[in-house]
């Protein structure tokens, strides 16, 4: 009792508080900027932290990172760009809500996600840190590759006009992931002697490419530039009523997107990208009315906003108990733990006890700010779709250009950026999506080096189905992909729509 | 019409005007303008912890901001390019790894942009020996019973480290040359990766540089590090060389400009470093993380990576692996 009273009392200053509040703001800010990644949010942020005593450092920077994957979501739902990967999922849905006109809605979606997974993730952080740890060690190179299998399952539910078209899209994502070093094997591949390109191409400046400038070239086309809006928008009152309302009848959609939040954050290599696009693909298939998914619907904005935000608590759970950074944000923390001589792993609990729980608590608070900051927030937000057009186009394009430069400080980037977004046009012309694009870009590499690890253990002398199939996880994974390859046939709804066609 | 022209002459002259003045102070005042500090790595990164002791040091010798800035791909070799591919003024600086620097041109050739020689180093500062590590758990409780069993099964022992044709690889490529052994080397693509699989039970050793060993010093057992003496942070941890392999291997981190830097600006950048190398705290703090500080002036950091160049050119020469480069 004494202990969690010493707890609170180094957790509740004026200033503790104040710096949560900050961070949680300042990281949905800065991050609801195309291009302004969670990551390099805190590294810009971390430089200023070295003064600072540990717990405020850390509360600081919890509560940017949590700040900073619900900002994602924001221009995912006004302009169909996300602001980092972990908004891919967001866009599915946050878009063509934004286009029927209910913007506000769809970002207080966004936030009641974001904060109710924040809560989850956080209690499963204070109270379960070093037992979940240990799930992060039961994925080898084998698991971690039937994950991006299964993953990869979700292409025919992103798609349901034409398999066909979806997979030839995951293809292109694929090999646009193959340009530059190989992960594993170290060679040059696709780079067409430019040097620029062994680092492969840049994540981010391909998601802005592929997301925004079909947008922005469809925008132009519509005659309604001239006219100015495309919807216009006023605050309505009752819609957060109305949003958790709706969310609260959806126990089960809310609660599996957390857990699928948590343990694809625990997980290593995995980060809140694949967190949201599995959790919306589940909320896909069980749901009653898969057809509505696409269509602008709250389901799709809660799934993986959800699922984003429990996963900030999860991927804290490896770093926290086993100095494991298993998403690039957290690497970012380690940095911020070491400087104020904190070593992660499973003596930080005992030994910097004082430390530790108050940054627990605080990060649970965080997720509670994020809460009463995402009610306020739409309603600045939102106005923009009230921009006129022959603003709003430049302004992205300017947007797009300035955040696949900042990545990496390299015009190169930009070059590919706007490359890679005509792709995107053309492709869009041959009904090839940018979502299985962008997912064969993402699971390509993690799955390329997951097999090839995997190989190599089987080439020590283990046999293939020792290393592919020799523990229940593995099974449970590959019973999951077969399900998902099956579901169709077996769920009649689906089959029913396939008949009408 | 006459007024534009004249607007349009007047601009000229204000941007020759412009150049000139900049030309004219160009070397006498350096620095006059901000300085860019490349980390060729993603934030969070060793490299960039360091970066950001030194700032503030910097900024203090230098009178000018020092921004960092991140150019992450191709390990470390697309900010390397960036450096060799601006301009010799000194405002742009690299942080600069070893092997990385010899090793990526000499395996990719042209494809990696830039030559070992076309970066001048002017400083090392920082080194972490690479060691050898099962997990406390492992029954090889020494380098001697690991090669003992390595020898009589091989290829059956599965040793993890950070990619391939990296200070890691070369570790391992050393230790089966002397040691007549056959592993099944698996590369990961980090630190952390590499320690997750080797926890999660997929492979049996790994190599690691002598800060995790700080960092998940509860979990594993070091059978041997690469250092040339005892670590005095680790002084129960035997090298190779005690036990018979003369492997010497370590990732030692520095600073570069583009050779060409006029030697002026290069002698003004070389003693901020050297002073900011000498920095207590940063010592203590690098110390007590698990890195060994180092301190080579230019000249000596030349000598060093000559020396290094020849070794694993001759290494690789011994192994019968040639790159058409």
């Amino acid at each position: 009792m004494e202990h969690i009273i010493s707890i609170f009392e180094s957790l509740l200053t004026f200033q503790n508080i104040l710096f949560i509040i900050v961070g949680v703001a300042g990281g949905a800010l800065i991050s609801s900027l195309p291009g302004l990644t969670a990551t390099m949010t805190l590294a810009l942020i971390i430089p200023f932290t070295f003064s600072m005593n540990a717990t405020t450092s850390l509360l600081l920077l919890g509560g940017l990172y949590v700040g900073a994957i619900y900002g994602s979501a924001i221009p995912a739902i006004l302009i169909n760009t996300p602001g980092n990967p972990s908004g891919i999922a967001t866009t599915f849905d946050g878009y063509p809500l934004n286009k029927k006109g209910e913007t506000e809605k769809a970002l207080m979606a966004s936030g009641v996600g974001s904060s109710t997974g924040g809560i989850i993730g956080a209690i499963a952080l204070l109270f379960l840190a070093p037992l979940l740890a240990s799930v992060a060690l039961s994925f080898g190179p084998p698991q971690l590759f039937w994950i991006t299998v299964f993953a990869l399952t979700i292409i025919g539910t992103l798609t349901s006009q034409s398999q066909l078209r979806g997979f030839i899209g995951g293809a292109i994502g694929v090999l646009i992931g193959c340009v530059g070093i190989a992960p594993i094997g170290g060679d040059v591949r696709y780079t067409f002697g430019m040097w620029q390109l062994q680092g492969g191409i840049e994540l981010v400046s391909a998601l802005i490419g592929l997301f925004a400038i079909p947008q922005v070239l469809e925008m132009v086309k519509e005659e309604k530039i001239r006219i100015g809006k495309v919807v216009s928008y006023k605050h309505k009152k009752g819609v957060l009523k109305e949003v958790i309302k709706y969310a609260l009848k959806r126990p089960y959609l809310m609660i599996r997107s957390a857990l699928i939040g948590i343990i694809i954050g625990i997980k290593p290599g995995a980060g809140g990208n694949i967190a949201g696009i599995i959790s919306y693909n589940e909320a896909v298939r069980w749901s009653k009315e898969p057809e509505k998914f696409g269509t602008g619907i709250l389901d799709g904005v809660l799934a993986p906003d959800t699922a984003t935000g429990s996963e900030v608590g999860g991927s804290l759970i490896p770093l926290l108990a086993l100095g494991i950074p298993s998403a690039p944000p957290t690497a970012v923390l380690i940095g911020a733990l070491l400087s104020h001589g904190m070593i992660p792993g499973p003596e930080l609990f005992k030994k910097y006890s004082d430390i530790v729980y108050p940054f627990l608590f605080g990060f649970l608070i965080a997720n509670i700010a994020l809460f009463f900051l995402a009610i306020y927030l739409p309603r600045i937000s939102s106005k923009l779709v009230n921009i006129p057009r022959y603003f709003l186009i430049p302004t992205i394009v300017f947007l797009c250009v300035v955040g696949s430069y900042s990545i990496r400080n390299s015009i190169f980037d930009v070059y590919i950026m706007v490359i890679i977004g005509l792709l995107g046009y053309l492709l869009k012309k041959f009904d090839i999506t940018a979502a299985p694009l962008v997912l064969g870009l993402i699971l390509g590499p993690i799955m390329e080096k997951a097999l090839i690890q995997s190989m190599l253990l089987v080439k020590s002398g283990e046999s293939i189905g020792e290393v592919f199939f020799g523990n229940a996880i593995s099974i449970a994974l590959v019973l999951l992909c077969i399900l998902a390859l099956i579901w169709p046939f077996i769920s009649k709804k689906h089959s029913l729509i396939i008949e009408e066609k | 019409m006459f007024n534009k022209m004249k607007a349009t002459v007047a601009f000229v002259v204000a941007i020759i005007g412009l150049f000139f003045f900049s030309l004219n102070t160009y070397a006498s005042n350096f620095p006059s303008r901000p300085i860019t500090y490349i980390i060729p790595f993603n934030p969070g990164g060793q490299s960039d912890i360091q970066a950001r002791l030194q700032q503030p040091y910097l900024k203090q010798m230098l009178h000018v901001p020092i921004v960092v800035t991140y150019e992450p791909g191709g390990g470390g070799a697309l900010g390397w390019s960036n450096l060799v591919h601006g301009s010799a003024n000194g405002y742009t600086i690299a942080g600069i790894n070893l092997p990385h620097i010899i090793l990526q041109p000499l395996v990719r050739g042209k494809s990696a942009g830039y030559k070992t020689d076309q970066i001048l180093p002017l400083a090392f500062f920082q080194r972490t020996p690479i060691g050898l590590a099962v997990l406390k758990t492992s029954p090889f409780k020494t380098l001697k019973q690991f090669v003992e069993y390595a020898k009589a099964h091989p290829g059956a022992v599965t040793i993890s480290g950070v990619g391939k044709w990296t200070g890691h690889y070369m570790t391992y490529l050393e230790l089966e040359k002397d040691s007549g052994i056959k592993l099944t080397y698996i590369p990961s693509t980090g630190d952390s990766e590499t320690v997750t699989n080797l926890l999660g039970g997929s492979t049996q050793a790994a190599f690691f540089n002598s800060n995790d060993f700080i960092s998940y010093r509860s979990k594993l057992r070091v059978l041997a590090i690469a250092s040339s003496k005892r670590l005095s942070f680790m002084p129960t941890t035997p090298t190779f060389k005690e036990q018979g392999y003369n492997i010497v291997e370590s990732i030692d981190r520095g600073i570069g400009v583009k050779r060409g830097t006029p030697p002026a600006i290069v002698n003004i950048l070389e003693k901020a470093f050297i002073s900011v190398m000498h920095n207590k705290d940063t010592i203590k703090k690098m110390e007590a993380e698990g890195f060994e500080p180092i301190f080579m002036n230019m000249q000596q950091s030349e000598q060093h990576v000559k020396e290094l160049k020849v070794k694993y050119e001759l290494l690789l020469k011994q192994l019968g692996i040639h790159f058409k480069g």
